[in-house]
């Protein structure tokens, strides 16, 4: 990086006194007041990344909360929070900018006869013809605070657009040929979000900090249950962590996230329980577990959660 | 004490343990190095933790590496003096992924008494060992070598002129064609040139992209002769298209990105230092079922073909085997088992394990010479669409 450090020093400037973040203390505190309770080592690495301005790249199984960590943070930040869906096949067309087409042809078609042709075509690709997609809106943002910039799911999209990706992240720029380059004036904080359906490229990498989030231990994920599902008492989102962090010892096909654990227990709240006995957790462990060859696995962990 | 572990400056002290991290895999550079300085003044240095986790956010770059960087952070950030006295570090039930002089250099460096390096590396969880076949499998960390000079390099010729390629499938992204659909932003910028008057057509068109190959490669000791080139092979194809790869004998190891070297030999070096059953018991069974649970879903989207290397000899449990490949089979869109004993004269499948895993496999073929590996390719690159 050729210009970064006038560019990190930009991103520090933005982000930190508007966060009032300072400490590791701080970031678990703020999280947790928006409803995202996280361990102190993703804390560390939030904290690290946002002020050393670099985009943190989170990695973990499906369902412990990779996505939710972003939408946190721009909570904290009292930012935007913009997302990116990467999905294979995703192109600059989906990802930053395209041309609004049919506006372009209307102006084409009023133009008189005696307008200059150049100047025409300068018109037609202006910004107002801009369709602006959102690595483009991160980009070129107005926001008094930086927005934060989700882009979900990165190892689904393939190669190329990750190229184009790391070009973006290089130096927060994107050109747009028939424009120019459009620089980022704050730089948005960047959250990376991968499940590993596929290696992604060290260039990338190197580019971001990196963090793997594990799932919660017991006490932590209780206390997410209650969070995101206040309905659920605490006796009845105890047995079903329990037995859900049973599972996830066990050999099952695909272990079932904290999303699931939360779905169940909001799927036994919603029948009336207070607490769950054997029977009930069996006939709804289809919220926690979505492969029928782990349902034998599931009943063994359900039987064995507690006598009666 | 030695000087450069007990140096007053934090930076030069910095720099060191990003070497040791180098010498045990991770990428550490120069970019790194500022990151984690500037990391380092944002938390709270006197916190163990804390420093702990902020270095691991810079030098970490994927899940694999934080055992190795906790390991080496347990190492070099560990109060000498103490550990002397109890006997054994405090909290290491890791160990570092270094050859044993590299570690012993290292741990003469810190002042840490060498005969930890053995034991350390000895200590390692080994799911065999129980088995009692392959004692001290994970010791061996076989010299990939012995193979002579002058046959891998013409193997390695071969598999470089090779045509290696997987069939094409459609994909949504597009490209300039004739044939193809209207391409509209290509189609207006040619009319803004011309006024609006004359709208010549631009045309665009689906785009095909080779189908991803996943290889399951066997490293086991009755592979020997093999493994390495069918490695060579994984490397050279790896080169064309997307590739990811897995080598097995006794457990599963995604090698994936060693092979993403440049240089072959710099790769097999990368391969033969960090996945430690090289040449230990085959336990297919397992390896599938590893497989299956971490990786299947990950890595078997799009089409995916799978060729699984293996000859068969497997110790573990045929009926798993068996359970595992019908499960691989039901994910992947073909499955290929190479096995290099086909080529020899009378060999039939009569392995409990080879008759176990034969009824899901789409095509058996052999692998023990480049011949061979060409009526493959002509298999792979006549996959429908």
């Amino acid at each position: 990086m050729t210009n970064g450090p006038s560019e990190g020093q930009a991103g520090e400037v933005s982000i930190s006194p508007a966060s009032g973040l300072s400490s590791v203390d701080d970031v678990v505190a703020r999280l947790g007041e928006h409803g995202y309770l996280c361990d102190r080592r993703l804390a560390t690495a939030i904290l690290v990344a946002l002020r050393i301005g670099k985009p943190l790249f989170l990695e973990g199984e499906a369902g412990v909360g990779k996505t939710e960590a972003a939408r946190a943070m721009a909570a904290v930040l009292g930012a935007r929070l913009i997302r990116l869906q990467c999905y294979e096949g995703i192109d600059l067309g989906h990802a930053a900018y395209e041309w609004n087409y049919a506006r372009q042809m209307l102006h084409i078609r009023l133009l008189g006869d005696a307008d200059d042709r150049s100047r025409a075509e300068r018109d037609l690709f202006s910004p107002e013809f801009l369709l602006r997609r959102p690595l483009l809106d991160a980009i070129d943002n107005d926001d008094a605070v930086a927005p934060v910039l989700l882009i979900d799911e990165i190892d689904r999209s393939d190669e190329e657009f990750e190229a184009f990706l790391l070009e973006v992240l290089a130096d927060f720029a994107i050109s747009i040929p028939e424009l120019g380059t459009v620089r980022a004036e704050r730089p948005p904080f960047v959250v990376l979000t991968g499940n590993r359906t596929r290696e992604v490229h060290d260039a990338l990498k190197r580019r971001c900090l990196y963090h793997w989030i594990d799932y919660p231990d017991l006490e932590r994920e209780v206390a997410i249950v209650r969070v995101r599902a206040p309905e659920v008492t605490e006796r009845l989102a105890r047995q079903v962590t329990e037995v859900v962090q049973r599972m996830r010892g066990m050999d099952l096909y695909k272990l079932p996230g904290v999303a699931e654990t939360v779905d169940w227990a909001r799927a036994l709240a919603a029948l009336g329980a207070v607490e769950a006995d054997a029977a009930l957790m069996r006939e709804t462990v289809g919220a926690a577990v979505k492969y029928q060859e782990d349902l034998e696995r599931a009943a063994e962990a359900i039987a064995g959660s507690r006598p009666g | 004490m030695p000087a450069p572990v007990a140096a007053p400056d934090p930076l030069a002290r910095l720099a060191l343990f990003a070497r040791l991290l180098r010498d045990a895999g991770l990428r550490t550079g120069p970019d790194r190095l500022v990151d984690a300085a500037a990391a380092l003044s944002i938390v709270d240095a006197g916190s163990v933790e804390q420093v702990r986790d902020a270095l691991r956010a810079v030098f970490v770059g994927r899940h694999e590496e934080v055992e190795v960087f906790d390991a080496a952070f347990d190492l070099f950030w560990s109060d000498p003096s103490a550990t002397q006295t109890a006997g054994s570090l405090p909290q290491r039930g890791r160990a570092l992924p270094v050859d044993p002089d590299v570690a012993r250099r290292w741990m003469a460096l810190l002042g840490l008494p060498s005969t930890q390096v053995a034991r350390e590396q000895e200590g390692r969880p080994d799911p065999a060992s129980s088995s009692g076949y392959s004692p001290g499998e994970l010791l061996r960390h076989r010299d990939f070598r012995d193979m002579t000079w002058e046959e891998t390099l013409q193997v390695r010729r071969l598999l470089r002129q090779a045509p290696w390629r997987v069939a094409e499938r459609r994909t949504r992204r597009r490209r300039a064609d004739r044939r193809g659909g209207v391409d509209l932003r290509r189609t207006m910028r040619i009319a803004a040139r011309h006024g609006g008057e004359s709208f010549q057509l631009a045309r665009i068109r689906r785009r095909t992209t080779r189908r991803p190959l996943v290889i399951l490669c066997d490293v086991s000791g009755s592979m020997d002769r093999y493994s390495r080139q069918l490695l060579v092979f994984a490397h050279a194809i790896g080169h064309r298209q997307r590739v990811e790869t897995f080598a097995f004998s006794t457990r599963l190891t995604r090698i994936t990105h060693l092979l993403r070297r440049g240089d072959v030999d710099v790769a097999l070096d990368h391969i033969a230092a960090q996945v430690h059953d090289i040449g230990g018991g085959t336990r297919i069974g397992d390896a599938l079922h590893d497989f299956n649970r971490r990786y299947a879903r990950r890595v078997l989207g799009h089409g995916a073909v799978v060729l699984l290397i293996s000859d068969g000899w497997d110790r573990g449990d045929a009926e798993e085997l068996g359970a595992e490949m019908a499960r691989l089979r039901r994910s992947s869109r073909r499955l290929i088992w190479l096995n290099p004993l086909i080529g020899g004269e009378g060999y039939s499948p009569e392995t409990r394990g080879m008759r176990a895993a034969l009824p899901y496999v789409d095509d058996f073929l052999a692998a023990h010479d480049v011949n061979a590996l060409d009526e493959l390719g002509k298999l792979l690159a006549a996959l429908p669409r």
